[in-house]
């Protein structure tokens, strides 16, 4: 009896043994690994698509410079240099405060415009512990024409040179090499030319981007104003939904965006409701916007590296 | 029946979920390292045994825009998610895991990462402290050898070997 038993265990071990060895201790590691977030990353290569913003925030304590020109119209012939005679220009300096919380100041020439925006993306797409298909931001923005008054013959207001812009960006990576956005807008100008002119204009934009290489994407974006909401003209031409295409080109810690828009504007109030070129007339402008990444994680290591050398000394 | 016993607990397993491993790139241009403090590792030092497992997208970059580049473009994350090694501590013969020190080993394996395999041989060290273990090890590994391609504008940026070290503080694994 004993004998037996004793048998049994020798047998039983061999079996435990032999079957531990069979399923590997890799096997057995990759059970035991808990599954944790897995945030998509890259939807998008910049923080705009082309010209709007794009689902994109700023990395937690890093910060983003941006550097936005659009010259003039292409069809301005060799006299104008195809537009590159005249161009508008935004500097633009963003901050991530948070993973997904990021806020921006601007300032154009055109209108010569200030603006500053938040940008809060409370679902973001991701699989593992969790399966969330699209990620939502909501952003704000409010911008400011410093140009001065050219009626001086009525009572102008401040607050008059004032507009709003309210997006909510929903987006999905369907794919490695594909993405899509979608971004109802409300745009809250305080002052407009006419009565028949609607203060606040409904658009809804779509932004999409195809991976072409590693480093290169095609990037396009539409915004189709709601008809009925814009009577007046800019400069004398009509007012038409703006379309912006444009490659984004990345180079270590620049991301560089070259494009072509039917508006010259880089303020949402500007490219949304004020677009005018007609882009089978070639009414386009070439832009570019160039973005440098900063992080201010790394100046902390450094800086407290060197303070424990000098504790040291 | 002893002899039974012994050998069953002999076949001990230590764990962890929280191993450190950071990677180092150095170029006269600039200093890229990133932290991965999720490594799991399983060793077994009645055999010598070992495994571990990452995530690539638990790499921790202080510029995250050169870890989104890092998981978009280098690693591939979403097609290649984890980074594994699994082999051997080949003189597991000369630590004594009952007594405290520093054991001088080396490990043989297979490393796995953006999809490629290769056998990899690196030096380590076991630590025993007050009856606990931990391992560190330090090694290079080629870029080229992983299909970890660098697009020439940025080659002076990132180095063609990478400095990986490990650090791994085990608990008892009681499964």
């Amino acid at each position: 009896m004993k004998q037996s038993l004793k048998l049994l265990a020798v047998i039983l071990t061999l079996f435990c043994t032999v079957n531990v060895q069979a399923q590997g201790l890799l096997d057995q590691l990759n059970q035991e690994a808990p599954k944790t977030r897995d945030y998509t990353q890259a939807t998008f290569k910049g923080l705009r698509v082309v010209s709007g913003q794009s689902i994109e925030t700023v990395g937690k304590n890093n910060l983003v410079f941006l550097i936005s020109h659009r010259f003039g119209r292409v069809s301005g012939s060799y006299q104008q240099f195809f537009g590159l005679d005249q161009a508008y220009m935004r500097l633009g300096l963003e901050y991530g405060v948070l993973r997904n919380l990021t806020v921006g100041v601007g300032r154009s020439t055109m209108q010569k415009t200030i603006d500053g925006f938040i940008k809060y993306r409370p679902i973001s797409q991701q699989k593992g512990k969790y399966n969330i298909p699209l990620s939502v931001a909501l952003f704000t923005s409010m911008a400011i024409n410093t140009t001065p008054f050219t009626d001086l013959t009525r009572t102008n207001y401040n607050s008059s040179r004032l507009n709003y812009t309210f997006q909510i960006l929903i987006a999905r990576k369907f794919h490695e090499y594909f993405s899509l956005q979608l971004m109802p807008t409300l745009v809250h100008r305080n002052l407009v030319l006419t009565t028949r002119d609607k203060n606040d204009v409904f658009a809804v934009g779509a932004g999409a981007r195809i991976k072409l290489t590693r480093s290169i994407t095609l990037n396009g974006e539409y915004y189709y104003i709601i008809p009925g909401q814009i009577v007046s003209s800019v400069n004398g031409e009509k007012v038409r939904n703006s379309l912006q295409i444009g490659v984004d080109i990345e180079t270590g810690g620049h991301v560089f965006q070259l494009h072509f828009c039917n508006t010259q504007g880089m303020v949402e109030k500007q490219f949304i409701t004020e677009a005018t070129g007609n882009w089978l007339k070639g009414e386009i402008q070439l832009g570019f916007n160039i973005s440098r990444n900063f992080d201010f994680n790394h100046g902390a290591a450094k800086h407290t590296s060197k303070k424990k050398k000098e504790d040291k000394a | 029946m002893l002899c039974v016993l012994t050998f069953q607990g002999f076949s001990q397993k230590y764990f962890t979920q929280k191993g450190l491993v950071t990677f180092f790139s150095a170029t006269p241009m600039e200093n890229i390292e990133a932290k991965n403090k999720g490594v799991n590792s399983l060793m077994d030092i009645s055999t010598g045994e070992m495994a571990f497992t990452l995530l690539q997208k638990s790499f921790e970059f202080p510029d995250k825009l050169m870890q989104e580049h890092f998981n978009d473009k280098y690693m591939e994350s979403d097609k290649f998610p984890k980074s594994t090694f699994e082999g051997k501590i080949t003189n597991i013969a000369s630590v004594d895991f009952k007594k405290d020190g520093v054991y001088n080993v080396s490990v043989s394996g297979k490393l796995s990462m953006h999809g490629v395999t290769k056998d990899i041989t690196v030096p380590g060290t076991i630590t025993i402290k007050d009856g606990k273990i931990s391992a560190s090890c330090k090694f290079q590994v080629k870029l080229v050898d992983y299909k970890i391609e660098v697009p020439k504008l940025v080659t002076q940026k990132i180095a063609e070997s990478i400095d990986i070290t490990v650090e791994m503080n085990y608990e008892p694994y009681n499964k």
